[in-house]
Order: structure tokens, then C-alpha cells, then sequence
């Protein structure tokens, strides 16, 4: 990508106990770049919901899999990208959470993707052969 | 687990939960653990102190969603205290504030579990 510059990248198991490492590292490079605290933290929340949701519906919990996970910026954006090659997630079949009727219900998921885009300007989802990418951007 | 711990005190009639550190889909185990003996041993009237609570994910709030009902239900209820602005914003950003009772002070919920 032309004018893109600082990317860094990690690759990790499909596994929760990797969720701390993931957020440092993004969390890091966000800092790197002079965000402030309030955009780090939503930064590491989007990213926890994106790494969170590969595990259990990509890969339903098969911690051999793994999970890459890149982070660059240029002047202008920050950008995420998480890929797997795990079941792909179809977009289209995402609704805003309707909290009452999940409680009563006593479903407790679906809210990944919803807090994603709240906390995000832009999510893109791309497959490219076996391999699902969610792109996720922060206008600086 | 490194990043999160949770213990549980008893004052008044009211079973206090603190948490600390980071609630994730790893560590939400703990705090699911932590509500499902107070149920099972009939206390109902729980507070999430969170004022060491420095992360929370929506696995996190995932877990307070699946026990409200029962615990209301029975009677009792749980009420969140002493969040810190930024993990209140997750709860804000997901509605949560219409549905829970989210307290300043530990102290203004033990005394709503008076009246």
C-alpha cells in the first residue's frame, strides 16, 4: 500500500489465553504512534471482540489453529487485520444486539461484531481462498 | 490466572464480589464460577465492586446477561459499583446502564438492597 509505513506483525494459536499478548500488541504499536489512552483502549477492545470471535466461530475452539494478526498505519489510518482459515463469517447474517431480549433469553454472545463497529470507522470482511480477513480501520 | 482475580466478602445481608484486573473470554470462567456459588448457596444479593477492574470484554458482560434473570427472579439482584470511565463506556456502548443498576459507591448499593 502506497505511503504505508510501521507494520508489525504477530502470528498466535487460536487460543484466549493468547488475549493479553494480543491486546499488548496492538496496544503497543497504538502507542508507538502517539493515540491517546481513550483510542488505545478501544483499539484493544476491537481487537480482543475480532481474536475472540476467530476462536470460538472460525475455529470453534481448536487451539491448534492459528491466528495472524497485522497492525500498520500511515498518516492518516491505523489498520488491523486478522486472518484465519477457519468457517468464514457472513456479515449479512450480523443484527444490533437487542440486550432485553438476550437476557431473557440468556444468550450471552453477539455482541463482538456490534461493539466492533461502534468502536471502529471502518470493518471490512474479505475471504481470498481458505483465508477469512477482518480489516478493521481507525481514522487518526 | 495473572491478570484477574476475583474475592468475595459479605457485609450486611449482601454478598460482595471484587474483581480486579482484566475480564476477558479467558478469564470470564472465574467471575462465572464466583456468581454460580453465590446462587447455589442462596444469596441473591450480590455487588460487582469494580473498582480494580481494569479491562472488561464483552465475554466479560456476557456473564452478568446469563445470570440477571435467575438472580432477580429469586429475588435478589446484581448491582455493579466503582467502575472506572473507560469500562463503563463498554457497558454504556452495549446498553447496559437501562437494565442494570450501575452505582458510583459500593455503599449506595448496599443501601438500595435496604429499601
Amino acid at each position: 500500500m502506497a505511503g504505508t509505513k510501521n507494520i508489525q506483525s504477530l502470528s498466535v494459536e487460536a487460543s484466549t489465553k493468547h488475549l493479553a499478548e494480543v491486546r499488548d500488541f496492538v496496544a503497543a504499536h497504538a502507542e508507538q504512534i502517539g493515540l491517546d489512552q481513550k483510542d488505545v483502549s478501544e483499539i484493544r477492545l476491537a481487537v480482543d471482540e475480532a481474536y475472540t470471535n476467530i476462536i470460538k466461530h472460525a475455529y470453534n475452539n481448536n487451539a491448534s489453529m492459528k491466528v495472524n494478526i497485522e497492525i500498520g498505519s500511515d498518516g492518516d489510518q491505523l489498520w488491523i487485520s486478522l486472518m484465519d482459515e477457519g468457517d468464514s463469517f457472513d456479515p449479512s447474517t450480523y443484527h444490533e444486539p437487542d440486550l432485553m431480549q438476550r437476557i431473557k433469553e440468556k444468550k450471552r454472545g453477539g455482541m463482538g461484531v456490534y461493539l466492533i463497529r461502534k468502536l471502529m470507522d471502518q470493518v471490512q470482511y474479505n475471504r481470498k481462498g481458505k483465508t477469512n480477513e477482518i480489516r478493521m480501520v481507525k481514522n487518526l | 490466572m495473572k491478570n484477574f482475580s476475583i474475592a468475595t466478602r459479605q457485609k450486611q445481608n449482601v454478598s460482595i464480589l471484587d474483581i480486579k484486573g482484566e475480564l476477558d473470554a479467558h478469564t470470564a470462567s472465574h467471575l462465572e464460577n464466583a456468581l454460580k456459588s453465590l446462587i447455589d448457596e442462596e444469596r441473591y444479593s450480590i455487588v460487582v465492586n469494580c473498582s480494580g477492574l481494569d479491562y472488561i470484554a464483552s465475554a466479560g458482560l456476557g456473564v452478568f446477561m446469563a445470570y440477571i434473570e435467575d438472580v432477580r427472579s429469586l429475588g435478589g439482584d446484581i448491582k455493579l459499583t466503582n467502575m472506572n470511565d473507560r469500562v463503563y463506556n463498554v457497558f454504556d456502548l452495549l446498553g447496559f446502564p437501562t437494565l442494570y443498576d450501575i452505582l458510583e459507591e459500593e455503599e449506595e448499593a448496599l443501601q438500595s438492597f435496604k429499601n
